[in-house]
């Protein structure tokens, strides 16, 4: 465990640097004048029509993020196996096996239902 | 007793951390200069020589100073309309994992040139690496502008996508290697053959997956200038902008690291144990760690020069032929390539012959027939003939 304590004191290094930064460092030195047109959206240089939080967007998006974490999870389950694989054998592998086999019918099921096609 | 502890496992640990941290950084921020600086020479125009000028710097090569003076000094912006707090984290989010890293990556022969010696390292990394979508989306999110909002759903599609065969890439390592840390993976190389071969097609997929995951062109997407501005980041500027930015360029030398780390011997240069392997180096003590460093940050550099590279070579892809690729061919070759490896290397075991063997030959003989197929002699066409045609 000795080793990983290094990581929590460069995590304190690193996440001080971009607040020392963004917080401190950059507001005594930086321009600052300001604006009423400056600080609206950017939109082609014309006022902006509408905001993005009154627009909808594709449900598609929701789709890849549930597919995602089936196929995340799987990958998960993978590396375990693969570290003890050449110990486990064939056992290990036909377990695995059937398990891709499980996983591969959702993905084809997915695939026919044309969830992972865009358009 | 305690100063000892100390001493070992946070004080020297600390120091190769930030000296490894501020020659990466030192890196990144050249790579800035030497991307726009090649795409220039490599489209025929000179891209930035002029800074530094006046005080006899060659090349514009005082860019590199001159870009974060300039982004320290300019004024922030924050949208009215935006989410403040989220607007604040979205570009801090993708620093922080993206730094931190740098602890986990071997650069030399252990012990002097590891940070820390984990044996999870690799898991570890990719948990760290897989953060940074966060921030781009909330950051894209927060903004509260069409383009970032866009942007910011794009590259979270995209990355999550891809995040899976890159993840699936890196099972066929772990069944040869059998370990999730680093330096062994590194010595089995050195002690065999580079991963590439045995795998050459997960290598191929993880170069694919790297892409995709830095955003980098022909998988640029969520930054296409001609339809989306400037995609998640648009309404970001001065510092800010440059997180993001820094975020990026450091991800692209992780993802780098680990190419080499996983498929190119990372610090070695051997082959079944001999040449230039971990005890060899250790043997030559200091000088030998240096030349390990050395040898480690050039396979690296090749790499970063590859993202330049393919930036000057392929057009953007479309966002459906992008996910196509990511769900349709890379998740299919990826499992298809664990399959194999499995099955070659236990029947290997099965019948006495050497499983990883055979592997590296059939991805030798791809890598063969493809340089054949590329370097064919081909009728040449000349510019007069390709001008008269026109």
């Amino acid at each position: 465990m000795a080793n990983y304590s290094v990581l929590l004191v460069a995590a304190a290094i690193v996440i001080s640097l971009p607040v020392l930064t963004l917080f401190v460092i950059t507001p005594l030195v930086r321009a600052s004048r300001g604006g009423k047109v400056k600080l609206e959206p950017y939109e082609c240089g014309i006022p902006a029509s509408s905001l993005a939080i009154d627009h909808r967007f594709s449900v598609r998006y929701f789709l890849i993020a549930v597919l995602f974490i089936v196929f995340d999870v799987e990958t998960v389950f993978l590396f375990p196996w693969a570290i003890r694989f050449k110990q486990l054998g064939w056992f290990g592998a036909i377990e695995m096996g059937v398990f891709l086999a499980i996983l591969l019918v959702g993905y084809v099921y997915a695939w026919k239902r044309k969830v992972l096609s865009w358009v | 007793m305690t100063q000892d502890l100390l001493l070992r496992y946070l004080i020297w640990p600390l120091v190769k951390f930030l000296v490894a941290f501020i020659i990466v950084q030192v890196i990144v921020a050249a790579m800035n200069w030497v991307e726009r600086r090649l795409l220039g020479l490599m489209q025929a125009r000179l891209g930035p020589n002029r800074v530094g000028r006046e005080f006899g710097i060659p090349w514009g090569l005082a860019q590199i100073v001159a870009d974060p003076i300039k982004f320290i000094l300019k004024e922030d912006i924050v949208p009215s309309s935006s989410e403040k707090v989220a607007y604040f984290l979205g570009p801090m989010l993708p620093l922080i994992p993206a730094f931190l890293v740098f602890c986990l990556i071997p650069y030399g022969p252990p012990p002097t040139f590891v940070v820390t010696h984990v044996n999870v390292g690799l898991l570890l990394i990719l948990a760290l690496t897989s953060t940074g979508v966060y921030g781009i989306i909330l950051g894209g999110w927060a903004s509260n502008n069409k383009y970032s909002l866009m942007g910011g759903l794009r590259s979270a599609a995209q990355m999550v996508s891809y995040e899976v065969p890159f993840g699936l890439s890196i099972v066929g390592v772990l069944m040869l290697c059998g370990s999730f840390d680093l330096v062994h993976i590194i010595n089995y190389q050195a002690d065999h053959i580079w991963n590439l071969f045995p795998q050459l097609i997960a290598a191929f997929i993880f170069l694919v997956a790297m892409n995709a995951e830095n955003n980098r062109t022909p998988f640029d997407l969520p930054e296409a200038e001609s339809e989306l501005v400037a995609g998640y980041h648009t309404e970001y500027s001065a510092m800010k902008f440059a997180f993001f930015m820094l975020a990026e360029y450091s991800s692209m030398m992780v993802n780098c690291c680990l190419m080499v780390s996983l498929f190119f011997g990372g610090w070695t240069m051997a082959i079944n144990g001999y040449g230039l392997t971990t005890g060899v180096l250790r043997g030559m003590g200091l000088l030998g760690g240096i030349l390990g460093a050395l040898i480690f940050i050039t396979k690296v550099m090749v790499f970063m020069l590859m993202y330049i590279w393919f930036r000057a070579t392929f057009p953007r892809f479309r966002f459906d032929q992008l996910m196509d690729l990511g769900w349709k061919w890379m998740i299919p070759l990826a499992l298809a390539n664990i399959a194999v490896t499995a099955i070659v290397v236990l029947l290997g075991d099965q019948f006495d012959f050497q499983g990883e063997v055979v592997l590296s030959i059939a991805g030798a003989a791809i890598i063969v027939f493809t340089l054949i197929l590329l370097l064919r002699p081909r009728a040449k066409v000349t510019h007069a003939r390709r001008v008269s045609e026109a």
